[in-house]
């Protein structure tokens, strides 16, 4: 048997579907797929194919209902709740819109993935979370709430917050469909540096095609089903 | 302890949550403040009211006293014969008596000429009345005719008495459509069935009350021996004497009296119910303000939620926030209720006080409204699904 520890991510005949009796959809049909530490995998595919719910799967936002899932290691079929929540810290999560708590500021936003730590000060989480700030060129903007900045910016700190929880696996879905072409370039850039200094792997869903060459690989899907890799 | 608690606490979420909303967190405040107000007053004037009916009961100097078994309350006092006090003298324990006779009668103000009913009380100034150390030299002023002892905590109604007098002018007035003349001010308080007092001695009593039947008292104080048993002296007192009086001890005649006033009218049921009444307004507002508080950000709790913070957590923010509005809100109410309460005492002259029992009943019933409104709004944490907000 295979050392699961080796890969970051490793789901073997993924099944999902959505619905109940007539209205029941095969939405993930026999995914397999692996993703290995550092790597970063962007899957694509047309609107409505299942790359959301892939993500939420993986993200153990969801429970699987059959196939093999597993992520460092946890089997996530037949996972408890517990475990599941477990998991989730380990997992950063980057999402389409920015997600950020409207109430704190953006160095608090950021503090709210560290705060996840554990044996951490409370200074040394916020340190933490000012050099993650600092790492995606905000310094100038800690102080501020997300209202009063603008959309790279917000998914700038929503970088931030997701890796100062330091995970070893990213998720981002779409996350620079809410921005111009530039600033997603930008922003893309940025995540592929900040999680290969962390040798942290990234699986991310996009639409735009201008930036898959940051990809380690490319995965397509087609209503369910991944489609063999070129 | 503190040190560690500052190293591993978090980004205090509740407060900011709180704190960053100013409009909602103001309209929580000023409910929570509103119905704390609300129960502050209620219950206030509740207490107030039964301790202002025995003001004058707590202040005579005696450890037991006779009234008619036909007694129903001070505002009600029958009579029993005089004759029963002597007899009472008879027991080895006794060693003083003060027949009181006690009756509402009409006194004219004299600035504007009104008449109102006064509470009377008639003693034989030789004897002792009240514990107030001071009151015996007031007491000897009585032993001419026609000359009263008026209550300068009586209400505004009966007239400026207490200042004319102690701008050192005579005050004449008339009792039950006789003269008399103020003689000296003592300090009793207005109670429920009376609004002002004046004690007089025996004879003018009588003077003043001619329909009063004669040898008849309303109330006997009796003083016993120091460190004698008062429960055995009232039982063989009540065995000795007929069945005419009946005897009881201090504590008792002021529980007498208070048990009227909460068992025969609705006062006890009203105020309480009005407290209630703030407590269940309190209770929706609270519950109104956390319930949209936790759907306005259902989204940020999802995204919580699959960052890996778990629904324990997030129930933590809850009550805290809880937690805070039922402190944020106590402390208004509390200083307020302070300022209405020696309002209240100033213009009505009831003893109304601030309670340490009640101020803290209060607290409990505003966490308890807060925090059970913030369960209730927990529930509402539940449709926070972290796989519906990518
Ligand atoms: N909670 C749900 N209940 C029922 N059906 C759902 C649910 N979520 C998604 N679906 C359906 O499952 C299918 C896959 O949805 P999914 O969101 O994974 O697609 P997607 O590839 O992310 O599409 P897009 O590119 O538009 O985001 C769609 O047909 C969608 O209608
Ligand atoms: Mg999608």
């Amino acid at each position: 048997m295979k050392d699961t520890h080796e890969n970051t991510l490793k789901i073997d005949s993924l099944n999902h579907w959505f619905g109940e009796g007539e209205t029941r959809r095969h939405v993930l049909q026999s995914i397999s797929m692996e993703i290995f530490p550092g790597e970063v995998v962007l899957l694509t595919g047309p609107s409505g194919c299942g790359k959301t719910t892939l993500l939420t799967l993986i993200g153990a936002l969801r429970k699987v209902e059959d196939g093999d899932l597993r992520v460092f290691g946890q089997q996530l079929f037949g996972a408890n709740r517990k475990t599941r929540q477990n998991l989730r810290k380990k997992i950063g999560m980057i999402f389409q819109g920015h997600n950020l708590l409207r109430c704190l500021t953006a160095e608090q936003n950021v503090q709210m993935g560290a705060d996840l730590l554990n044996g951490f000060s409370y200074k040394a989480r916020r340190n933490q979370s000012r050099e993650w700030l600092r790492a995606v060129g905000l310094e100038d903007h800690m102080s501020k709430l997300p209202h009063d900045l603008s959309g790279g910016q917000k998914q700038r700190v929503a970088i931030a917050r997701a890796l100062a929880a330091k995970p070893k696996l990213l998720l981002a879905d779409e996350p620079t469909s809410a921005l111009d072409s530039s600033t997603g370039r930008e922003i893309v850039d940025l995540l592929k540096k900040l999680a290969f200094d962390q040798a942290c792997s990234v699986l991310m869903v996009t639409h735009d095609p201008r930036i898959l060459d940051v990809a380690d690989r490319l995965l397509r899907m087609e209503d369910g089903q991944l489609l063999p890799s070129v | 302890m503190i040190r560690k608690f500052l190293e591993n606490r978090r980004i205090p979420l509740a407060w900011l949550l709180l704190t960053r909303q100013p409009l909602r967190i103001l309209v929580a405040i000023a409910g929570i403040s509103f119905a704390g107000i609300l129960m502050f007053m209620q219950l206030g004037f509740r207490d107030g009211l039964f301790d202002a009916s025995v003001t004058v009961h707590k202040l005579f100097n005696a450890d037991l006293v006779l009234i008619s078994p036909r007694s129903k309350s001070s505002i009600s006092m029958s009579g029993f014969p005089r004759r029963r006090l002597i007899q009472a003298m008879a027991h080895k324990d006794v060693i003083g008596t003060t027949a009181v006779n006690w009756n509402f009668l009409l006194w004219r103000n004299p600035e504007n000429l009104s008449t109102r009913s006064i509470l009377a009380l008639g003693f034989d100034p030789t004897n002792d009345l009240l514990l107030d150390p001071n009151f015996k030299e007031k007491a000897d002023t009585l032993k001419n005719k026609g000359r009263v002892l008026f209550d300068e905590l009586s209400r505004d109604e009966f007239g400026p008495v207490s200042s004319w007098f102690r701008s050192g002018r005579i005050v004449e007035t008339e009792v039950a459509g006789k003269r008399v003349r103020v003689s000296g001010l003592v300090s009793l308080g207005p109670s429920f069935g009376a609004d002002g007092n004046l004690i007089t001695s025996r004879e003018t009593y009588l003077d003043l009350y001619s329909a009063n039947p004669p040898g008849s008292i309303e109330i006997g104080l009796v003083r016993t021996k120091k460190g004698s048993n008062i429960e055995s002296i009232v039982r063989s007192l009540n065995a000795s004497l007929p069945n005419d009086v009946r005897v009881i001890s201090l504590q008792s005649f002021i529980d007498f009296e208070k048990n009227y006033w909460k068992s025969s009218t609705s006062i006890g049921f009203i105020f309480t119910l009005g407290a209630a009444m703030g407590f269940v307004v309190g209770c929706v507002i609270v519950y109104q303000i956390l319930y949209s508080d936790v759907s306005d950000h259902l989204p940020e709790y999802a995204t919580l939620m699959a960052m890996g913070y778990n629904l324990r957590s997030l129930i933590g923010v809850v009550a805290r926030e809880g937690f805070f509005l039922a402190l944020m809100g106590y402390i208004p109410a509390y200083v307020s209720g302070q300022l209405l309460y020696s309002l209240v005492r100033s213009s009505t002259k009831l003893p109304v006080e601030m309670s340490f029992a009640r101020a803290s009943i209060i607290f409990c019933l505003i966490l308890f409204m807060c925090m059970g409104s913030a369960i209730a709004a927990m529930k509402k944490l539940a449709d926070a699904d972290p796989a519906e907000i990518f």
